[in-house]
């Protein structure tokens, strides 16, 4: 290292060889680089959701108005909730479905807290479109529950995906009953 | 070259593919690496360094500010609050875009400081200077918008006082403040402007400091013996000497930078600008950031309206023609006895100009910003011009290497070149 | 030598702060003196059971007048509040929310989301309400007043009798601490008006300590995070200015300049 710097001293025009094996260059090299990542930390964090809107991630629901066969559409957290107070037959329709007809197996009981209520997030697992069928006059696809207009995904009265691109169910969130006819979304 | 080629000497194959297009590897080399940089610099050269990190400070924290920010008067105040309460690292990210104005205020000032006393505004670097001081002007610009964003009443206020400036121009004056402000006092559509300009400055910043480093790399640098370099035994490559010693620069102004943002970050701040702005209370004292203080004296030591803003604006003005009213042969103050002592006075003077600035419009204050404003003015009006055609000045050394080494200066960089070593002076 | 160097230098970048900062901070009132605030010094922390008190005093007195909009109940968690006691408090206060499915605002108990409750809808209001003058909020008011904590210790324990002769303007009181010494605030602490949940004697200069040490965390709530990261920040530099001048001394070595 003295000798390669020796002859550069008064030269000048090239740069001097720094040896590779320079303990104290690469560990201030190695200190500098955390420095610059513990620069960019801050930053990326800053970009996460911030406090005052985790604050707001839930959202508290009135079941009573909801008559049986009806559906309600809830914000959460900027997304449309569907909340349905579920017919009997529609129930017994999910129930009644092989788990070896689904395209991602789930019970219809795991997806339900407490009878006749289905609570689901409304954004297709595809690329996030609202699936049609909170209205009674939307169509409800082939399996009566909800239908994606945008590429055609199928889901049945428990919200799972029967026919189309989308690859998972309509997705649970987390919820509990406050009381008999209320619920928390988040 | 055939082809079209660049004729690359990298060897690494893929950056040996782009540099054959696109020569950035080469330029880097050879304006980074290889670069030819006087031997002698003290630590003065890092501020330029400093001050290219801190502009990317400011504009990477500004980035993120923005995302956050609201500008309309009715959010603007709570907008920064949930910053630095709501957004993760919000607060630092705020802290230090705040103090960062303050250390590039400073940085520059010391960057200017030393182009004043080495004399790097000197031939042939008077375009390189003057395009440094238009930098200054668009900071200046771009402070003074930014500091209006949080809309406090310093904010507020601030803004008032200082498009009112242009209210002094004859005729048209009034209808330029309407302009300035989109309505009949500083209001939303103000904010909204310059939130847009405040964004916008700072790339038109970046765009002169490329040409004003593209400048410094056909004259080269300056150096604090104010004479040219000779020849290859008077600079060293740029890398690796001066990048470490950059580094070195850098590591301690990153400290001073942290401890102001961590342990006093409102400490250059000012109370009032906590308090939401206000159109119908102005605070008691009205101050602007301490970094226009010194100009905001030159502004009051004027009992004249228009007068005051003549003068303030002529106080930056004067500097573009520094080249040529300072008409000495000789760069650098080291050889410039009278001089030198006269511009530690006028530094001192600066100085007491920042704090006058802060003081309320009485006496003695008044009288004291106007003897200080008058000398100001003085050191660029009457002392450089006389001084380059009365002062004996030392003797300078003949090159670089001789000053820095002595005798061993024949022994290591072998006889000086002839023709160069004859007239020392040959570019000043 | 060189070092001699960057430290005139430094020296040079620290004159401006010196010489501008104080003299920025120098309000037109009088100095207020040292009240010795665990969290005033360079690494201090918050003295949370004070804080906590304060903020009783700041519920049960000055909300009565001072909204803090800039805080939300659960703020109140950095506190050291358990989540169950923050959702109480927070319940304890009615808040308006909708429009509801028919249009109409409703009431309902607050939330941890909820902001501090405002004592007046809009600054007229407070105006009316309060003689014509504006109680201001309270949620940066630390930061908002030169060596803000010590001046509202001494705001709040600094009512007396106006000296003799000083014509007080009608409905003003006379303060030591306050710019013009007239202040529309009346004083509202006196000692023993309020029971403190950890039995602490609420004396005036008590109560005021306490509601100090609250705002001045509620105005500057990343205080503590802000000096820990500065610690290590610092540290770390230090470290690496070691190396960093390491190194340059060894690439300079063999080059006189």
């Amino acid at each position: 290292m003295a000798d390669s710097m020796a002859s550069q001293a008064t030269g000048g025009g090239t740069a001097p060889e720094v040896t590779k094996r320079d303990f104290l260059s690469l560990t201030t090299a190695a200190f500098a680089a955390v420095g610059v990542g513990a620069i960019a930390w801050p930053f990326i964090g800053s970009l996460a959701p911030s406090k005052d809107v985790l604050a707001l991630a839930s959202t508290e629901v009135d079941l009573s108005p909801i008559a049986v066969g009806q559906s309600v559409t809830v914000m959460w957290r900027g997304k449309p909730v569907f909340v349905r107070n579920r017919t009997a037959e529609e129930i017994q329709a999910a129930r009644a479905t092989p788990m070896s007809e689904l395209k991602d197996p789930a019970t219809d009981q795991s997806r339900v807290r407490r009878d006749p209520w289905l609570v689901v997030v409304g954004v297709c697992t595809h690329l996030g479109c609202v699936p049609l069928g909170q209205k009674s006059t939307d169509a409800k696809g082939d399996y009566n529950g909800w239908f994606c207009p945008c590429h055609g995904s199928h889901y049945d009265t428990s919200a799972r995906i029967r026919k189309g691109p989308a690859p998972t169910n309509l997705v649970v969130p987390d919820y509990t009953f406050t009381s008999d006819r209320a619920i928390r979304i988040g | 070259m055939a082809s079209g080629l660049h004729d690359s000497q990298v060897t690494n194959p893929v950056l040996r593919w782009i540099d054959q297009r696109l020569p950035v590897v080469t330029m880097i080399q050879k304006e980074y690496g290889v670069f030819p940089t006087p031997r002698n610099f003290n630590y003065f050269w890092n501020f330029g360094a400093l001050a290219m990190i801190n502009l990317m400070i400011m504009i990477a924290t500004g980035i993120f500010l923005a995302m956050n920010y609201t500008p309309h008067t009715a959010y603007a105040f709570d907008s920064v609050e949930r910053i630095m309460r709501d957004v993760n690292f919000g607060w630092l990210i705020r802290y230090v875009h705040m103090n960062g104005a303050s250390m590039f205020f400073i940085v520059v000032y010391v960057h200017i400081w030393r182009g004043l006393y080495y004399g790097s505004y000197k031939a042939p670097r008077e375009l390189l200077w003057m395009l440094g001081v238009v930098i200054f002007l668009l900071m200046m610009a771009t402070a003074f918008m930014g500091y209006v964003l949080p809309w406090g009443q310093m904010s507020f206020w601030g803004a008032t006082v200082i498009t009112n400036l242009f209210s002094a121009i004859p005729v048209v004056g009034p209808t330029i403040v309407t302009y300035l402000w989109g309505g009949f006092s500083v209001d939303n559509p103000t904010l909204n402007r310059f939130f847009s300009l405040h964004y916008l400055l700072p790339f038109v910043i970046v765009g002169v400091v490329f040409l004003h480093v593209a400048a410094l790399h056909i004259t080269g640098s300056n150096n604090p013996l104010g004479i040219e370099p000779k020849g290859p035994q008077d600079t060293l490559p740029f890398h690796p000497y001066y990048t470490i010693k950059d580094s070195v620069g850098i590591v301690v102004y990153l400290a001073v930078f942290a401890a102001l943002v961590f342990f006093a970050p409102n400490y250059l701040g000012h109370p009032d600008n906590y308090i939401p702005a206000n159109p119908l209370v102005t605070p008691a004292h009205i101050v602007p950031e301490w970094y226009f203080l010194p100009f905001y004296a030159i502004l009051r030591a004027v009992p004249d309206k228009l007068g005051g803003v003549l003068l303030m604006g002529g106080a930056i003005v004067v500097l573009f023609f520094l080249p040529w009213l300072d008409t000495s042969k000789v760069r650098s103050l080291r050889f410039r006895p009278i001089t030198r002592i006269i511009f530690m006075l006028w530094t001192i003077n600066f100085f007491v100009l920042m704090w006058v600035g802060a003081k309320p419009a009485e006496q003695p204050y008044v009288l004291i910003s106007q003897i200080c404003t008058m000398f100001y003015f003085l050191y660029f009006l009457v002392v450089l011009p006389a001084m380059g055609r009365f002062e004996v000045v030392m003797k300078l050394p003949e090159s670089i290497s001789r000053a820095v080494l002595g005798a061993k200066a024949d022994l290591g960089g072998g006889p000086l070149p002839g023709g160069a070593a004859a007239k020392p002076m040959e570019k000043a | 030598m060189r070092i001699l160097k960057a430290f005139a230098l430094s020296a040079a970048v620290a004159l401006p702060l010196v010489a501008s900062a104080p003299a920025l901070a120098a309000g037109s009132g009088p100095t207020p003196p040292n009240a010795h605030f665990s969290f005033n010094t360079l690494f201090g922390t918050f003295d949370r059971a004070a804080a906590q008190r304060g903020f009783q005093v700041y519920k049960e007195v000055c909300s009565a007048c001072h909204a803090m909009r800039q805080l939300s109940y659960r703020n109140l968690l950095d506190l050291g509040l358990s989540e169950q006691q923050v959702r109480e408090i927070a319940a304890s206060f009615t808040v308006t929310d909708g429009p509801n499915d028919e249009g109409q605002m409703f009431e309902r108990p607050g939330r941890l989301s909820d902001r501090f409750r405002r004592p007046f809808p809009n600054e007229q209001a407070a105006r009316a309400a309060n003689n014509g003058a504006y109680p201001p909020d309270l949620s940066v008011m630390v930061k908002a007043r030169p060596d803000g904590a010590n001046y509202i210790h001494a705001l709040l324990t600094g009512y007396t009798d106006p000296p003799a002769g000083m014509v007080m303007m009608d409905g003003m009181n006379y303060n030591t601490w306050f710019p013009g010494h007239q202040i529309a605030m009346p004083n509202v602490l006196n000692d023993d008006q309020i029971e403190y949940a950890d039995g602490t004697k609420a004396t005036v200069d008590q109560m005021s300590r306490d509601v100090t040490t609250f705002l001045a965390w509620a105005a500057e709530p990343e205080t503590e995070a802000r000096r820990a990261m500065g610690v290590k920040v610092l540290i770390f530099l230090t470290i690496l200015g070691g190396l960093v001048y390491a190194v340059k001394r060894k690439i300079w070595a063999d080059v006189k300049h």
